[in-house]
């Protein structure tokens, strides 16, 4: 029997120890070449399979799993390109696609966007952050020296002010994520605001803090010292067990648990102590609530008690049988205590599950088992936080607010099962 | 079936006999200062006047920030004309950017127009703003006299100021915006319960 390399095996070339997926060849006899040549397009395609399961793409055939060797280790991991839940994008936002969402935590990559000027390029090694004002010592801090203070973790929503805004008008067609996606929740990590100030010496009469962010609209923000922003407001360098992404701020951004997110200053470079609000352009021209009398409110910053089905949602297509509804519910103020779910418009209503954890100001998963008959339907979902507020309907909304407040929308969603089984928003 | 006790291998007794030396040398010897909590003071570079100086840049109601210099409602015509009219329309009621000019009176109407003019509060937010974010595509690039000088232009066009007026840091802050009182502090919760 000639001498031969050891066989392939069926999966083909194996992967180096050492290297990044290089096939590993022995060496060969030369009476061995012709055999091997004969086999050589067998191996080209073996080779060039695992290549291409590397970058594999959903829409061409995939070979056995079981009968390649999978791609090597990576020094970034990537998503399944099966996989395909995208922002969606407009001109300085971008949506989290909230229907294809698990659990609370949104990925990174999918948290919404909101920026007023593009999003900058921040090399942290050169960025600061002042803080300055009615403090005894102004001080720089490099973004490492705050990584040396005691570091917090948290689980927070963070909702853009205007998320939701369309539903103040006639409401328009759209998936949940177009309707509502300014709104996602992320593990942050950084430091207590309280641990700067402090560090810094702020003075008694510090009643407000400006923080501005370092980005070309040099966003700035005016935030009252009150007692619960001093014991939950972060600066915060870390989202989900890594460095924040750009978009949300990199290399600093602040977090205000449960406030709108625009104050959440991102690209933050500086904190001013002062006795009485700054009046940005943020806070006055924009982010006020136009009443009916021609008012409006300031300063409105919590996000009250919102939940959203976003199963099934908006432009999605229903099957008669078994469902599971799902749907995210939050609020500024604290937990969420209660959700409740109609499935005939309101008439009769049942308790969601919460899915653990339950935690303040983060989004919660709820959800609740449901099968569909085929018939018309109109879903809802309605929820209650631990101060007792209920998240009020559409109607009840618009009539204290009237239709052009723009911002903080929290009404009851309604979506409208048609018999064909698609999904739309409604006004009920 | 031998059932194992709680500690009876040798490893096991090993370990509890270093837990206890360990518990008692901490009932001994104090705590290090390495566990005090991070002083305050030990971590920052502290910010001279004049590094506070370069980064202070925001400009308050009461004038606190705004710079030396002076701008006319005139010099500020051709500014506005030359960087701003592209995205707010000549008159600053065009757009397709946010209107700038007119809406008085409509906020309370079925059609409210958020203006300068018709919303902001105070006159020197827009120095502020400008002087920070504005041109949208090349921010910070303007003089504190031509900032003052769009901001003239603006006032003057939304009728707050006449022709021949000047903004300085004097003149800017002493400004009253006709929606000065349109603002309330946050009512909420405000929906009665349902």
């Amino acid at each position: 029997m000639e001498h031969q390399p050891e066989p392939d095996r069926a999966d083909g070339p194996r992967v180096s120890d050492e290297g990044p997926g290089l096939p590993l060849m022995p060496p060969l006899a030369p009476i061995a070449r012709r055999r091997l040549l004969a086999r050589g397009a067998s191996l080209i395609a073996l080779a060039s399979m695992s290549l291409l399961h590397r970058r594999a793409r959903a829409s061409e055939p995939q070979p056995d799993p079981m009968r390649v060797p999978g791609s090597p280790a990576r020094t970034y991991g990537e998503r399944s390109a099966f996989e395909s839940a995208r922002r969606a994008v407009g001109e300085s936002s971008s949506l989290t696609p909230l229907q294809d969402l698990h659990g609370i935590v949104t990925p990174s990559a999918l948290h919404f966007e909101r920026h007023h000027n593009g999003v900058p390029t921040i090399d942290p090694s050169q960025h600061r952050l002042l803080i300055h004002g009615l403090v005894a010592r102004p001080l720089f801090f490099t973004v490492d020296e705050l990584m040396r203070f005691p570091s917090v973790s948290r689980l927070a929503f963070v909702e853009c002010a205007g998320n939701s805004r369309d539903q103040w008008g006639n409401p328009q067609d759209g998936t949940v994520q177009e309707l509502h996606g300014l709104t996602s929740s992320s593990e942050w990590t950084g430091v207590k605001l309280a641990t700067l100030l402090d560090a810094a010496g702020a003075q008694p009469d510090a009643a407000w803090l400006l923080a501005e962010g370092g980005d070309a609209a040099g966003l700035t923000r005016s935030i009252p010292l009150t007692a619960d922003v001093l014991s939950e407001a972060m600066v915060c360098y870390g989202q989900n067990g890594e460095a924040l992404r750009p978009e949300q701020g990199y290399p600093l951004r602040l977090l205000l648990p449960g406030f709108e997110g625009n104050i959440n200053v991102k690209w933050l470079r500086r904190l001013k102590l002062g006795r009485a609000p700054f009046m940005t352009r943020w806070e006055t021209a924009k982010y006020t609530d136009l009443m009916p009398d021609g008012t409006a409110y300031q300063f409105s910053l919590v996000m009250e008690a919102k939940s959203i089905i976003t199963s099934p949602s908006g432009r999605q297509q229903l099957r008669p049988g078994i469902h599971e509804i799902r749907g995210l519910a939050w609020s500024g103020r604290g937990r969420v205590v209660k959700v409740d779910v109609t499935t005939d418009g309101g008439r009769t209503w049942r308790t969601a599950e919460l899915q653990e954890p339950v935690l303040s100001k983060c989004h919660t998963r709820f959800r609740l088992p449901w099968v569909w008959d085929g018939q018309e339907a109109v879903l809802q979902s309605r929820c209650v936080d631990e101060t007792g507020y209920r998240q009020p309907s559409r109607e009840a909304l618009i009539k204290v607010r009237g239709t052009h407040s723009s911002y903080h929308y929290n009404g009851i969603q309604s979506w409208k099962i048609d018999q064909d089984g698609r999904v739309r928003n409604i006004d009920l | 079936m031998t059932r194992m006790g709680a500690c009876e291998t040798s490893i096991c007794r090993a370990a509890l006999a270093a837990f206890t030396m360990a518990l008692l040398t901490g009932c001994l010897v104090q705590s290090p200062p390495s566990d005090a909590p991070v002083k305050a003071a030990a971590l920052g570079r502290p910010a001279s006047a004049d590094d506070v100086r370069l980064w202070n840049i925001d400009v308050a109601p009461d004038g606190d920030g705004l710079p030396p210099g002076r701008g006319t409602v005139g010099e500020g015509a051709v500014l506005y004309a030359a960087k701003c009219a592209k995205c707010h329309g000549a008159s600053g009621t065009e757009g397709p950017r946010d209107r700038l000019v007119g809406g008085r009176d409509t906020l309370a109407t079925a059609t409210p127009m958020k203006t300068v003019g018709s919303y902001w509060p105070y006159a020197t937010t827009l120095y502020d703003y400008i002087h920070r974010a504005m041109p949208f595509d090349a921010p910070q690039s303007l003089t504190p006299d031509e900032v003052y000088a769009v901001t003239a232009w603006l006032l003057h066009q939304n009728g707050i100021i006449p022709e021949n007026a000047v903004m300085d840091a004097g003149t800017l802050p002493a400004i009253q915006m006709p929606n000065r009182h349109g603002f309330v502090p946050d009512p909420r919760p405000d929906v009665p319960r349902p």
